[in-house]
């Protein structure tokens, strides 16, 4: 079962490749990503044996990142296909400086979707830190050439910075899984093998110096991938300049794959009793990304950059809420799956808001509300999700992070929380309105005349809801499965 | 003190043009050339003794005391050395700091002789020259902290032959890194390739030679001769350093010195004939990286 | 042995500092060449007491790799962009060397604190691979040729690797593999992108990828 997850995919993948005619591809991605999101939601009802001789598992911090990833995927895929066939192949003009470049080969991007959907199942599969981390690595080879998708100089420079900035974290992070290897090996003479739960039995004899620093440089390593400051400079760039979908990927999923590397490495040093240390690691990341999300968010003049740092504060709050544990870690999860989805839904909007208006300016793009309306609408709800107003998930879970603070008596904290979460939303909701409100400047020339295409709107509502939905009525299920992987993570 | 002790020492100031021969001989075979004769800087030494000096007017009593000033300079550097087996003359503890202060004040009597000429091309030489020994003197005296430290003796004689197998046992890299810092000092500051071509005869190239362009005769003699001694002091030191320990009888000893000395000199010829002179301002790179050795060996034995 | 896998770790410092001070790219190719054929040496002298043909393949792989495939990749992408020397960098030469330096002194300080359980085959394995890291690092960030950061991100790499191969000798296969799979393939992408930058700016100087800012 395990296996079919992540190799469905990947044979997709490979058969796109060799697919000549577009439609046909786009339903092989949509299905292999149906099919995908079937067997996961399978997964909650009968939970599926270990694979690869206990190398794959999906335990308790997996499961609710997996289904985040898959019902992720399978809304991206259908929203990609009208992306797809509004980019339609040849030769077109630059929105911003005029030139004319191509899109990479369809075939290209679609495999390569598909070979990112299995790459970072199997990073929330892994029970093992050598799997993840060669997983991790994968990700970040297969999602590279989606950020190339528009062949002209400013996403190379992009690509290069992502592939330069990320590859120098995993090799961080590989170091880090060889002072792990260092540090099981003290015990008993033979070694123990980079097992997840084997570590955590075993880990009261690990060696502590050397499982301190494995702990640093794998949060170094893979922060860089999460986009924690300061290492998240490759962030705002690589999003900017990939298409809206592979943004929204990006950010709802990948960003998870590396904090699911963060997440194991934690349990193991929890389960070593060296969780304080950790922690104090955690706020300070955590406070860092906040605080310069905050600074660069507010003279923002590119929407999707704009986003970009909003994924870095909420990356910065997952930390957090990790660092200060017991109830704040339980809204870490929450958070995870109302950022995931919220900020998907965000990215597939201004996809939509470039189609129409052609432009990445935030100066120049007004009246959305206007011009494509449903996408207006959810754009205005977009930005009370993301900045935490209620009725959405993420008031919900940011306000359990805040409880958490308070419960462990760090007043500073959540005073500090407060003040930079109000500046955020002060500085995104100015920026975001504006451009909901207002009169919409003629319609540049060759604007697509069917602009709300159900495929572009769609999905983005069904995220929309979604985030609603959590807000409002948590089920008990998914309640459950967040409470179990908050508490496998042993925070006190 | 006994007389006999001053033997090596007078050994050394025959023998040091007898050492540019050999790297000479060297360069020549390697370039398939017949090449001068192993003697020729006695010849030349003879030469200009016997010619008659010219004195410029512009210059003072300056330029003619820098030679010969310059020459006891690396006569009493000459007597702080042990050479072969036997230990040298004057010894007290610290006494490597004496021999680079000698050394630097046989090379600052060069320079303000030079300075004095009022030329421009002395005066380039001469700054050329000071920037080098800027860089380079530092890294000797890195280099002599080091086995000083390796050998745990504080005077050059307990260094040179403190030094013992066991040492290079156990820090063998770090000595290799020390002999290779050194080597790269002693072709800096003898103006040899990769630093600075001997052979050249483009003044705007040279650093040493450009310095003594005005000496004549008897004068051009002594600087020779100098330059000669402050060749053989620092190999003497390479050698005395990189050869493990006393075996006791003296005359073993020397006969390796001896040994070694004519291996070094082979090697320079090898190092002069193989290497291009490098470009006047990647020299301080090459002293750089010589400091670096310097460094990486001090901080491998001190942990 | 003691003293052999010594003199190894010395001579990749060695090879550390050469990188950091020499402009001329393809000398600088060799130099990482250089380094993979060490730490292919470190791989079979570090385990010389245990050696299995698992550690027999790593190493022979690592040659052949770091030693000859990425070096070939490499020159031919130089050949294509047809440059010949690294304009000055952001860090000039002598203070890359000067810190070079430090960072091996640095590495010393971090490794004496950091003490190998068991008998290590050498003490100056974790110098000798962090110090490699940094460089590693320092070469990306003070360069400005893609293909000199490519070249950094190499050294890096051999400086994980030279941990891997000389202490974490009881590590899995699956981790040495996977560094090897993952140079592998991130050199060959970058190759491609710098194929791609080259043709883009007509110069692979990363100075000119300078439009994102902020």
């Amino acid at each position: 079962m395990l296996t079919t997850l992540i190799l469905l995919p990947a044979a997709a993948a490979v058969l796109c490749f060799f697919i000549r005619q577009a439609p046909l591809r786009r339903a092989l991605l949509v299905s292999a990503a149906a099919c995908h999101a079937g067997l996961t939601l399978s997964f909650w009802f009968r939970p599926p044996d270990d694979a690869w001789r206990g190398a794959l598992r999906l335990d308790a911090i997996g499961q609710p990142f997996l289904s985040i990833l898959s019902g992720l995927f399978l809304v991206a895929a259908v929203y990609a296909v009208g992306y797809l066939r509004r980019e339609s192949p040849g030769p077109r003009e630059d929105f911003l400086e005029g030139f004319r470049f191509t899109n990479a080969p369809e075939a290209v991007f679609t495999g390569c979707l598909l070979f990112f959907l299995s790459t970072m199942t199997l990073v929330m599969l892994s029970e093992n830190m050598g799997l993840l981390w060669i997983a991790v690595e994968a990700t970040t080879l297969s999602s590279a050439p989606l950020i190339y998708f528009h062949r002209h100089h400013r996403s190379l420079e992009a690509t290069w910075k992502y592939l330069l900035i990320c590859s120098v974290g995993i090799g961080l992070a590989l170091l880090g899984n060889f002072f792990l290897a260092v540090a099981a090996s003290s015990s008993h003479g033979a070694s123990t093998p980079l097992s997840i739960h084997l570590l955590c039995e075993r880990a009261p004899e690990l060696n502590a110096p050397w499982l301190k620093a494995a702990f640093i440089f794998l949060l170094v390593g893979y922060g860089t991938k999460m986009g924690l400051a300061p290492l998240h400079t490759w962030l705002p760039d690589a999003h900017s300049e990939a298409p809206s979908v592979v943004s929204a990927l990006l950010s709802g999923a990948l960003l998870n794959c590396a904090f699911v590397g963060i997440l194991r490495i934690f349990q193991i040093c929890a389960a070593a009793g060296l969780a304080p240390y950790a922690q104090g690691f955690f706020i300070l990341f955590g406070l860092a990304s906040i605080a310069l999300a905050a600074a660069f968010l507010l003279a923002q003049r590119d929407y999707k950059r704009l986003l970009a740092y909003s994924s870095v504060e909420h990356m910065g709050i997952l930390a957090l809420g990790l660092g200060i544990g017991g109830t704040a870690a339980f809204g870490a999860m929450l958070h995870a799956v109302n950022h995931s989805f919220t900020k998907a839904m965000l990215f597939l909007l201004a996809g939509n808001i470039l189609a129409a208006y052609r432009t990445k300016s935030v100066h120049e793009v007004r009246g959305v509300l206007r011009r494509i309306p449903v996408t207006g609408a959810l754009w205005l709800a977009g930005l009370f999700a993301i900045t935490g107003s209620p009725p959405f998930g993420t008031f919900v879970s940011e306000l359990l992070i805040l409880r958490g603070a308070l419960e462990h008596g760090r007043f500073l904290l959540a005073a500090l929380y407060l003040a930079l979460l109000s500046v955020i939303f002060v500085g995104m909701a100015a920026t975001m309105a504006r451009m909901a409100h207002g009169e919409a400047p003629p319609a540049p020339a060759g604007a697509p005349d069917a602009l709300e295409a159900k495929l572009s709107i769609g999905p983005p509502l069904a995220l929309g809801l979604a985030v609603l939905l959590l807000g409002v009525y948590l089920p008990p299920s998914v309640d459950a499965v967040l409470r179990r992987a908050a508490e496998a993570l042993g925070a006190g | 003190m006994n007389p006999a002790t001053l033997l090596p020492a007078a050994l050394s100031v025959l023998l040091a043009p007898l050492f540019l021969g050999v790297i000479n001989r060297t360069k020549a075979v390697f370039a398939g050339r017949a090449g001068r004769p192993l003697l020729q800087t006695y010849i030349d030494l003879a030469k200009l003794a016997r010619k008659g000096a010219v004195y410029s007017r512009t210059t003072t009593w300056v330029f003619r005391l820098a030679p010969i000033t310059a020459l006891a300079a690396g006569l009493v550097a000459l007597l702080l050395l042990p050479l072969g087996g036997f230990p040298a003359p004057i010894s007290f503890p610290g006494d490597f700091v004496l021999l680079i202060l000698v050394l630097g004040t046989s090379r600052f009597l060069t320079v303000i002789g030079a300075l004095d000429t009022g030329s421009s091309f002395e005066g380039m030489g001469a700054s050329r020259e000071a920037s080098v020994s800027a860089l380079a003197e530092p890294v000797l005296f890195l280099c002599l902290a080091v086995a000083a430290r390796e050998s745990g003796q504080s005077t050059l004689s307990g260094i040179v032959g403190g030094l013992t197998g066991a040492d290079w046992q156990r820090a063998g890299p770090a000595l290799v890194l020390l002999a290779t810092s050194l080597l790269a000092i002693l072709l800096a500051e003898n103006s040899r390739i990769p630093v600075d071509d001997p052979n050249t005869h483009l003044e705007l190239t040279m650093i040493h030679e450009v310095m003594v362009l005005d000496h004549g005769g008897p004068d051009l003699a002594l600087i020779l001769s100098g330059a000669a001694l402050k060749l053989w002091i620092l190999a003497a030191l390479l050698v005395g350093l990189i050869l493990p320990g006393r075996s006791g009888s003296p005359w073993l000893d020397s006969l390796l010195f001896s040994a070694g000395m004519l291996v070094l000199g082979v090697v320079i010829g090898i190092v002069e004939s193989t290497i291009a002179r490098l470009r006047l301002n990647r020299v301080p790179q090459f002293l750089v990286g010589a400091g670096a050795f310097a460094v990486m060996a001090l901080a491998l034995i001190m942990r | 042995m003691h003293s052999l896998l010594d003199t190894l770790m010395v001579l990749l410092v060695f090879t550390n500092l050469r990188i950091l001070g020499l402009s001329r790219i393809n000398a600088s190719i060799r130099t990482v060449a250089a380094q993979g054929v060490l730490l292919g040496l470190v791989a079979l002298v570090a385990n010389a007491d245990h050696l299995t043909g698992r550690i027999l393949l790593i190493a022979v792989a690592g040659i052949a790799l770091k030693g000859i495939v990425f070096p070939v990749l490499l020159f031919r992408a130089l050949r294509a962009v047809k440059i010949r020397r690294e304009v000055e960098p952001f860090v000039g030469y002598i203070p890359s060397v000067l810190a070079g330096v430090a960072a091996f002194l640095v590495s010393l300080w971090v490794a004496a604190r950091l003490p190998l359980p068991g008998r290590p085959p050498s003490d100056l394995i974790v110098p000798a691979a962090l110090s490699t890291l940094f460089v590693g690092l320092l070469v990306i960030v003070s360069r400005k040729k893609a293909l000199s950061q490519t070249l950094g991100y190499l050294v890096f790499e051999n400086g994980v690797y030279a941990f891997g191969v000389g202490v974490a000798y009881e590590a899995p296969a699956l981790v040495e593999m996977g560094i090897l799979l993952d140079v592998f393939v991130a050199v060959f992408v970058m190759g491609i992108i710098v194929f791609h930058i080259a043709r883009e700016f007509d110069s692979i100087d990363t100075t000119r990828l300078a439009t994102l800012k902020e």
